[in-house]
């Protein structure tokens, strides 16, 4: 095998920070590489410089052998090499083709469009890749994974033969991923080389050939992916070793039930659903994507209706019609989409801590008490240990794990008894997950009650106490924590009903 | 039947939904009830010269929307069309009384003027990353402050130019269809409209178009000169904006320098209700004249029925909040 890009010694510097030191990646013909390391590590700055949309201040590029340096997105495209962003970038509005071929249409004389060669261009594509995608539907209208194989037919279409995919699988469910996994090793056999970024660490020994770990703008190694253990790779990416806690799961037998579920109703989402929820307890919510279990959790905090069931809370049977009732009865939700409904970016530490509970600082006049409100940030930033210079400093300065923190925060204040983190750890690293972790059972021995929901296999069964297995919108089964292996969730998590 | 063919239809009606057929619909079915609702109400509505008001009222405030959808459909917002209408008219006046040339420097001199200032509002969105509506606002008084100027604060007749009326109010149609005396300057605002429609759905340029409104950023990383398409559509629609400034200077055989403010309101109304989003990607041309018909149809409607030009006013705002309010409640449930 021969290299196919060689990257040595990059250095980039933006003000204030440097983000890449002496970064070093190579990559083979056919080859999946896998590039890790915690958020901020300068991966994806590494692919921009790789992809043109940085310039590097030093360092040296090599593509099959020879120099290169690439001015604009477009010249790096060209010369073969594409890159598949987290974000899917793509163009709700636009059809399929149309967004495949963007800055590349076809044309006729006077800058009109060739509609047809351009969808016939898309079919070509998609044949190759053994897929079934009209090229006039409305990329809006598709699912995520079809977006994303429609980005990846985009990237095909420069007759790519260096692919960076950023995260692909974030949102993807099994069967997605599976298929995804196939076009890859087709890729591979074609001697496509592929940078593969993922947090993931199974899908690693599944696909990759090769890791390459970064920390801190620094390259750290290169290992076999096949040979080399996950800790040894966690271990590499955070600089030390994580200590891998047992559940300790407490005894409630005697807990007094807080929040009951009975027989949730609502369409085709949600399909009788009824759980409870003891004092104390943390209870994980597993199933794949559109399971419906984020649509549990927005139905009982009200931000969703119900067709029918009951909801109870010590007892006694609430009405809950908006967040506000939520709110009200001690209900507190934590949004899997911070930066849309969880937080105020541009809002500081103190006034999103205040947020939920303003009527407090309020005086009669509808003055708000600065002093107070400065004394219970304070509280909470010490108490959560939240990283900011200042209670004043905006949310958007801080780091995902410390957003979440805030939010958190923000909850404990309202004095919510029962908190619902739907995917507490989306777009947060490692060592910052692991915070979050000890802060969920910190909260659930103060006697808090709380109700996870992941995506992450591993996540759920390491925090939960009981495992609820959601799938078509309803529950199929609730495991006991600790003991139950992702084997047996993932077949509740399959089990379609017809 | 094949899965294939069944996702075809499936995607085909899905596709109808997305291109904003409903909402186009629903603003055809409010013009036709207005229509007939106004027919039933005084029979001097239905009256060709009526008709014919109507669709006389409609050409320069079309012109102007189709205009400003443009614009609107690439994400941006464009606040100067009504103040760039008059500049150009003023423009037009200078070339043609002041300086006495002949007619087709003058229409040269409107489009011209209109495109280059047009390309400036462009370069101010997409070089100096100037918020549309800022730099659009600025325009609007710059332009505004300068044919004040130009013109001396006072208006500038077309007396000396024969037929400059013409543009507006003669009629092609009716030299050879007498019985159908359909104004030019309706005429203008239909060729213009099928003209922006097929460059919006035919061309390059419209293609970018609805791309800068739908992910510029995607666009760009495409590679895409995303500036350079943002300008050519800020020009396009400048130029636009030039001939309506002919049309309005012709209708009243001059170029009135304190006219203008309030034009861009009325065009933006015309295109919101035509069903086009204010966040970009999505929009028809003929959605935008049919809003501009309503609008028109409204205003007279209301004075064919004698209600005080106030209340007509009062009726425009609450159209324009539930024809939104339907797109809403439309896309709200597709979503």
């Amino acid at each position: 095998m021969s290299n196919l890009v060689t990257m040595l010694g990059i250095e980039k510097r933006f003000p204030g920070v440097h983000a890449l030191k002496a970064a070093c990646l190579e990559l083979q013909t056919g080859e999946v590489h896998a590039l890790m390391g915690e958020n901020g590590a300068g991966k994806s700055t590494l692919m921009k410089i790789l992809s043109g949309v940085y310039s590097k201040d030093a360092g040296l590029v090599k593509l099959m052998g020879s120099d290169i340096e690439f001015k604009n997105p477009r010249a790096a495209q060209e010369a073969g090499i594409c890159i598949i962003h987290q974000e899917l970038s793509l163009m709700n509005d636009l059809t399929v083709a149309q967004n495949i071929f963007i800055g590349r249409e076809p044309r006729l004389s006077f800058g009109r469009l060739d509609e047809a060669a351009l969808n016939n261009g898309a079919i070509e594509i998609f044949k190759l890749m053994n897929l079934a995608i009209d090229p006039r539907a409305i990329v809006g209208s598709l699912t995520i994974a079809k977006q994303q194989m429609v980005e990846i037919a985009k990237a095909l279409s420069y007759r790519s033969n260096v692919l960076v995919m950023d995260e692909p699988t974030a949102a993807l469910n099994d069967t997605e991923i599976a298929d995804l996994f196939i076009i890859i090793e087709k890729l591979k056999k074609e001697g496509v080389g592929i940078i593969y970024i993922s947090h993931k660490m199974d899908e690693l020994k599944q696909i990759a050939d090769r890791v390459t770990v970064m920390r801190d703008g620094e390259t750290i190694g290169t290992v076999d992916a096949q040979t080399t253990s996950t800790d040894d790779i966690i271990s590499m990416m955070v600089g030390r070793e994580l200590i891998n806690e047992a559940v300790n799961i407490p005894d409630l037998s005697d807990a007094p039930i807080v929040l009951e579920v009975q027989k949730l109703c609502r369409g085709r989402e949600i399909r009788d659903v009824s759980f409870n929820l003891k004092k104390g307890e943390i209870l994980g919510f597993a199933g794949l994507m559109g399971a419906g279990r984020t649509e549990v959790a927005r139905a009982i905090f009200g931000a969703d209706k119900l067709d029918s069931g009951t909801i109870k809370v010590h007892g006694e049977t609430v009405s809950i019609k908006s967040p506000t009732d939520a709110v009200e009865v001690g209900i507190g939700y934590l949004s899997e989409d911070r930066k849309h409904f969880g937080i105020a970016t541009g809002m500081d530490v103190r006034a999103n801590i205040a947020m939920a509970s303003l009527k407090r600082f309020t005086s009669k006049l509808g003055v708000l008490d600065e002093t107070a409100m400065q004394d219970v940030a304070s509280e909470y930033i010490e108490k959560l240990d939240i990283r900011t210079p200042s209670d004043r400093q905006e949310l958007r300065f801080l780091s995902g794990g410390n957003q979440q923190k805030v939010v958190i925060g923000k909850w404990l204040l309202r004095n919510s008894e029962v908190l619902i983190f739907d995917e507490p750890t989306r777009g947060i690293d490692v060592g910052a997950k692991a915070e979050i972790y000890k802060l969920l059972n910190q909260l659930a021995e103060l006697g808090r009650s709380i109700i996870v929901i992941s995506s992450e296999l591993p996540e759920v069964i390491r925090l939960s106490h009981r495992i609820a297995v959601m799938c078509e919108g309803r529950v199929t089964g609730i495991l006991p924590g600790g003991i139950s292996s992702q084997k047996e969730i993932m077949s509740l998590a399959t089990r379609r009903s017809d | 039947m094949s899965d294939a063919s069944i996702s075809e239809t499936s995607s085909f009606i899905r596709r109808l939904a997305d291109t904003g057929a409903h909402q186009k619909l629903l603003a055809f079915a409010s013009l036709i009830l207005l229509l007939v609702g106004f027919s039933i109400a005084s029979p001097n509505f239905m009256q060709t010269s009526n008709m014919l008001a109507i669709l006389q009222a409609t050409s320069v405030n079309g012109v102007l929307a189709v205009a400003a959808t443009l614009v609107i459909i690439t994400g941006g917002i464009d606040l100067s069309v009504g103040t760039l209408m008059t500049f150009t008219a003023v423009m037009t006046g200078v070339v043609l009384t002041n300086l006495g040339a002949p007619l087709p420097f003058g229409i040269l001199t409107a489009v011209l003027m209109g495109a280059l200032c047009g390309a400036c509002s462009g370069t101010l969105v997409a070089k100096m990353k100037i918020p549309p509506f800022i730099a659009t606002l600025g325009m609007m008084l710059i332009l505004k402050g300068l044919s004040l100027v130009i013109s001396g604060t006072r208006p500038i007749y077309f007396n000396d130019t024969p037929g400059y009326d013409l543009i507006s109010r003669g009629s092609i149609i009716g030299h050879f269809f007498p019985s159908l005396p359909i104004p030019n300057g309706v005429l203008i605002l239909f060729i213009v409209a099928i003209t922006a429609s097929y460059v919006l759905s035919r061309t390059v340029l419209g293609r970018y178009c609805f791309a800068l409104g739908s992910n510029e950023e995607s666009m760009r990383l495409s590679g895409v000169n995303t500036d350079r398409w943002k300008i050519a559509i800020y020009a396009l629609a400048g130029g636009i904006v030039g001939i309506g400034g002919l049309l309005i200077s012709s209708r009243l055989n001059s170029a009135q320098p304190a006219l203008g403010l309030g034009y861009e309101l009325e065009a933006i109304a015309a295109v919101v209700i035509g069903g086009t989003s204010l966040s970009g990607g999505r929009g028809t041309v003929l959605g935008t004249v049919i809003g501009a018909l309503i609008m028109a149809v409204l205003t007279n409607g209301l004075r064919v029925l004698s209600v005080a030009q106030e209340w007509q006013t009062v009726v425009t705002g609450l159209i324009i909040i539930a024809a939104v309010y339907a797109d809403m409640l439309r896309r709200n449930r597709t979503a």
